[in-house]
């Protein structure tokens, strides 16, 4: 039943940071190396390094939006060939109960034996909490074209902190009681979910819980067409 | 039993026996948009039921995986609030029954992203989004049917009053609770009872729902395993075939 490992040790310091806060560059495709580990690689005369099992993950589509590939979505954390040839691959859950987790798994599994990487193993990382912030442009618009509204906010940032005394956070917070308050709620300007299929901005939610836990139901009041719409999370 | 490994077993079975419950319901809805609603959350309850259970599993180092514990114990090893395990009912009773849960829930998992076991946090931290979603859309049915027909109206005041003797178990700790606050990986009982009760007020004042008496007795147990008969109905249907056929595997 548990196909990731379970919580590894804290980030390896060789490790490829991929998707941390802040950090998107590398996965919009000009990805590059750092240098220590391009060295410990070159020294080992190894083929093998981390972009090239990136480029392969990129090929793994997502087992429930298809239109999108894994490193689209964000969900691969940190990618490492340690020095005797083990592929280490960190990947964070989009929810706790996401049933495509174990097929991901599967997945990059298979792809890296495809590639004569025989010997992969998988991390499972839950924080910092995957969010679609780490989701990449061409993601978006691929979603956007699959037929998917992409993620039209920043993710919400519920500051606990008044709660239990810790740092505040940052970005649009707003404080636990609020996030779930309906008057606090109605007081905040809803951004316009735009209709994948016209561009109209007329739209309004159906259902908060559409057919993957990932997405809400919409519909265009324009073209009268549903549609999903991927969650702000 | 270590009082940590406890308390998780706790979190994943409250987790877990709502989960069961919620997913009888799947393609029961009232309508579809709820269908999926109530699936969804049965899903991410059960997500972190597993995540609960395996840290569980593997604090206690006796060989147990997160199967073992959600199939192989009997009612009295469950430690489930006796809310969780009251029957679904009508949908008022159901949501009510949600809403309860879901604002102690919402509130005790903020919490615990503060918590000092940074396994623990991580959980928390990976659930708070999904405990949000949960929270906000049982608050809004409940103001929906509170605030709707005289018949809607009727049947979630006498839900939310039938279950009120049900909503305080989880603001009474006992030992393993205040092991968990002295070392500070939970919060204290009276924090979180004061937030749940000013979220109920404003749900209730927008429901125009009467809110029970805050002194009401309080029923307790379930904690400590000594539950209702409907444990034992939900565990025969959940764990059937591990009951028929132990150690089957797909």
């Amino acid at each position: 039943m548990s196909v990731p490992k379970p919580f590894p040790s804290p980030a390896n310091p060789e490790s490829v940071i991929l998707a941390h806060a802040g950090i998107h560059g590398p996965l919009d495709g000009t990805f590059s190396l750092d240098p220590r580990v391009r060295e410990d690689d070159g020294a080992a005369g190894d083929s093998v390094d981390e972009a090239l099992v990136i480029s392969w993950l990129a090929e793994i589509p997502d087992p429930e939006i298809p239109a999108i590939s894994i490193i689209d979505l964000g969900i691969v954390r940190a990618v490492r060939v340690a020095d005797d040839g083990a592929c280490h691959i960190t990947i964070t859950p989009t929810y706790s109960g996401c049933p495509a987790m174990q097929v991901i798994g599967a997945a990059i599994t298979d792809a890296l034996h495809a590639h004569s990487v025989m010997d992969v193993v998988l991390h499972t990382q839950l924080t910092p909490a995957w969010t679609t912030d780490w989701m990449t442009d061409t993601g978006k618009e691929k979603l956007r074209n699959y037929g998917i509204a992409p993620p039209a906010e920043q993710a919400q940032v519920i500051d606990i902190s008044r709660l239990r005394g810790g740092a505040a956070a940052v970005g649009t917070a707003v404080t636990a009681a609020a996030a779930v308050s309906r008057r606090g709620m109605h007081a905040v300007p809803k951004p316009a979910i735009a209709c994948p299929h016209c561009g109209s901005t007329h739209t309004e939610v159906t259902s908060q819980f559409g057919s993957t836990p990932c997405k809400a139901l919409y519909k265009c009041l324009d073209c009268r067409e549903p549609f999903d719409y991927f969650k702000c999370h | 039993m270590d009082p940590k490994v406890n308390y998780l077993l706790r979190l994943g079975d409250n987790a877990l026996v709502l989960s069961q419950q919620l997913c009888r319901l799947c393609g029961k809805g009232p309508a579809l948009e709820e269908d999926m609603a109530l699936s969804n959350v049965a899903l991410d309850l059960l997500g972190q039921t597993r995540l609960w259970y395996e840290y569980a599993a593997e604090l206690e180092g006796a060989g147990r995986d997160e199967d073992r514990l959600a199939y192989h114990r009997d009612a009295h090893d469950f430690k489930n609030c006796l809310l969780l395990e009251q029957p679904n009912g009508n949908y008022a009773d159901t949501m009510m029954r949600q809403f309860y849960f879901d604002t102690w829930h919402y509130f005790l998992i903020a919490g615990l992203t503060h918590s000092s076991d940074a396994r623990i946090a991580a959980i928390a931290e990976k659930s708070l989004k999904e405990v949000t979603y949960h929270l906000r859309r049982s608050g809004d049915l409940v103001v929906r049917m509170g605030d709707g027909t005289a018949i809607s109206h009727a049947k979630t005041q006498a839900a939310a009053d039938a279950l009120w003797m049900y909503s305080g178990e989880v603001f009474t700790y006992d030992a393993v609770d205040h092991a968990m606050v002295d070392a500070g990986i939970a919060p204290p009982a009276d924090e979180l009872r004061t937030q749940w009760l000013a979220h109920v007020a404003e749900i209730f004042a927008d429901a125009t729902l009467a809110m029970p008496p805050k002194d009401a007795w309080m029923q307790s147990g379930g904690k400590q395993g000594r539950h209702t008969e409907h444990l034992g109905y939900i565990l025969a249907e959940m764990q059937f075939l591990q009951r028929a056929y132990p150690n089957a595997q797909w």
